[in-house]
């Protein structure tokens, strides 16, 4: 029972990650109505920002901001620049285009600052909050934003005229248009603050697992994971998605026999895809209905 | 000036588009005639390391073409695709290793353990659609090779080790190398599935898996069983890429749990947008891509080659946003306009 609670406890950690990592997919689905492949090197190309004005003696929390506006500014150029052009073309063509995204941020990123890992600081510190080794402050405070995150988030696109906005240009272009919103401006906001909330989520996340230009890949596919499970039209349902899936991955690694510690990810993932089969739309997301 | 070079011009294309439009009846033949033209010498004129090369192209051409019986037909969404790639692989592989059966009996008896995995896998993704179903597909791509890994198999497949086959001589005393033989039986196997996947795209039940995709509330309305076809166009899609997996184990001599990756997915895909969506001839094009522009991008910068692959994949997408297939459809139609 002990290690089983712990096992869950450590299961909310990791989750914490991954609950970031969802939300900034969610986002970016609520405001571009895909989901974006190369969001994970986005984030990790940010962090390498952070990382960098670090090195030049910026101080953590001007770092942080500097950051997040570079990276408003970025999430805001790729959508005018790269994918306003094919705006039109099919959406295989634009998954297509993410994947190219993902090769050349990569890329990019090995290019300038190489391959080794670095640490990356963090701002809450690392001693244990809660049991031996278990929570970390870093780990307690990563929640804490997340969650503050999602407040924000929850009230700007339910209360504000601008999150309606969006949710609007997303869910209807053409409707939207017509009741005078600017779809290509709110296409293009909506990508820069997915890249900030990315960053943030890079940052976070860059102090467990050691800053690198391949960081995100498994993060990324829990976050998947985590958003489709929690529902992808639900911000609240992806951070719960995230942790859910943290504490499976981490439990199926402990309990099953055999093939946990070699299969974990392929069970998390197995879990999902059943979970998927009996409720399409994932555990909190609204099902779609569409009109003949 | 100016006009006049711009009537030459015209003339030109009302010429080409005349041509286009008098040989129209005969076109597939013409194709056919100029494919076989180009591709039956060509063992002879090129490099032995560069025939291997082109196998391998077709190789990942019947996989592609396989995807888009799914993807570009049906409207399925796969990243799963280098699993059933794996599938095939491993079964030639093992069939070849363990009971040292004929490489060519190797290939329907993947087709058909590919078809059955495909098909089953097909049943619970009825449920899903578009993103969801990416997802499910995806956990497949991402499970294959750790299962393939798993020590109680490792009698069969080798472990992390893999699998060494020998490549098959050419028969009949053909004076063929062994590279110059797979290439013409290669070609062989695409052509008869390139044959097959055009026949089966035009007939009857082609038109019922393409009503599903434009739009499956009508065709269940005319009657076209939605979870018959679906699953059935799942399983045929695994079938094409399994023989494809079972041709590349053979062709590269070797399989491991770390070729079939979630990598090899997004390449098929990849090549399934750059050749064109729901295009048969396209898939040709796309494997070409997949597998040569790599190469190219590492040769032009080496610390740079994912940048520079991306950028000439988005260039791609910019210059035909439905794929080589959509543009040669678009200039065909621009000549036939030119020539009225």
């Amino acid at each position: 029972m002990e290690l089983f609670l712990h096992q869950v406890l450590a299961g909310i950690a990791t989750g914490g990650i991954y609950a970031c990592m969802a939300l900034a997919i969610v986002m970016i689905y609520q405001a571009i109505d895909h989901l974006n492949f190369a969001q994970g090197e986005m984030a990790m190309f940010s962090t390498f920002i952070a990382w960098q004005l670090i090195q030049w003696e910026v101080p953590y929390w001007a770092a942080f901001f500097i950051t997040l506006a570079v990276s408003f500014a970025g999430g805001y150029l790729i959508e005018r620049i790269i994918m306003k052009p094919i705006h039109n073309a099919p959406i295989l063509s634009h998954v297509a285009l993410f994947i190219a995204l993902f090769a050349v941020i990569n890329s990019l990123a090995g290019f300038i600052w190489e391959y080794q890992i670095k640490s990356f600081p963090s701002p809450f510190g690392t001693h244990s909050v809660l049991g031996e080794g278990l929570i970390s402050a870093h780990d307690a405070g990563m929640t804490g934003v997340t969650v503050t995150l999602l407040v924000f988030l929850f009230l700007f696109f339910r209360y504000t005229r601008i999150g309606l906005a969006m949710r609007a240009a997303a869910a209807n272009p053409e409707s939207a248009r017509l009741v005078g919103i600017r779809v290509e401006w709110m296409l293009a906001l909506g990508w820069g603050m997915a890249a900030s909330i990315g960053a943030v989520a890079g940052m976070l996340i860059a102090p467990v697992v050691f800053l690198e230009p391949n960081m995100m890949a498994s993060i990324l596919l829990y976050g998947f994971a985590g958003a489709v499970v929690g529902g992808l039209t639900s911000p609240g349902g992806a951070v719960i998605g995230g942790v859910l899936v943290g504490i499976i991955e981490n439990l199926a690694g402990t309990f099953i026999p055999y093939v946990g510690s070699e299969l974990k990810l392929s069970i998390a993932l197995a879990l999902i895809v059943f979970v998927l089969t009996v409720k399409p739309s994932g555990l909190f997301g609204r099902s779609v209905v569409h009109r003949v | 000036m100016a006009m006049k070079t711009r009537s030459a011009f015209t003339d030109l294309i009302a010429f080409f588009g005349a041509l286009a439009v008098a040989l129209a009846p005969y076109r597939r033949w013409l194709i056919l005639g100029l494919v076989l033209l180009i591709v039956l010498p060509m063992p002879f004129v090129v490099k032995n390391f560069f025939v291997f090369q082109l196998t391998l192209a077709m190789v990942y051409a019947i996989a592609i073409l396989g995807l888009n019986l799914l993807t570009g037909f049906n409207g399925q969404f796969s990243l799963g695709h280098s699993a059933f790639y794996a599938i095939g692989a491993y079964t030639a592989a093992i069939l070849m290793d363990q009971y040292d059966v004929a490489y060519y009996w190797t290939l329907p008896i993947a087709g058909i353990i590919c078809f059955v995995a495909g098909f089953l896998f097909g049943l619970p993704a009825l449920r899903l659609e578009g993103i969801y179903l990416a997802l499910a597909t995806f956990a497949l791509a991402v499970a294959m090779p750790q299962i393939l890994k798993l020590s109680p198999f490792e009698h069969w497949t080798g472990g992390v080790q893999g699998i060494v086959i020998l490549k098959p001589n050419a028969p009949f005393g053909l004076p063929l190398n062994p590279d110059q033989w797979l290439y013409y039986f290669t070609f062989a196997v695409m052509l008869a599935l390139f044959l097959c996947a055009y026949n089966l795209v035009s007939s009857r039940t082609g038109r019922a898996i393409k009503a599903i995709r434009d739009n499956s509330i009508a065709a269940k309305a005319m009657g076209v069983n939605l979870s018959l076809y679906k699953s059935l166009t799942f399983g045929v899609s695994a079938l094409y890429t399994g023989v494809a997996g079972a041709l590349g184990g053979i062709v590269v001599q070797f399989v491991a749990p770390d070729s079939f990756t979630f990598a090899l997915s997004v390449a098929l895909f990849v090549g399934l947008v750059v050749g064109g969506v729901g295009s048969i001839a396209g898939a040709l094009f796309g494997a070409w891509f997949v597998l040569f522009v790599p190469n190219i991008a590492e040769h032009i910068s080496k610390g740079l080659a994912g940048a520079v692959y991306g950028i000439m994949l988005i260039l791609l997408i910019y210059l035909m946003p439905s794929g080589l297939a959509g543009l040669v459809r678009l200039v065909v139609m621009r000549f036939a306009r030119a020539s009225r």
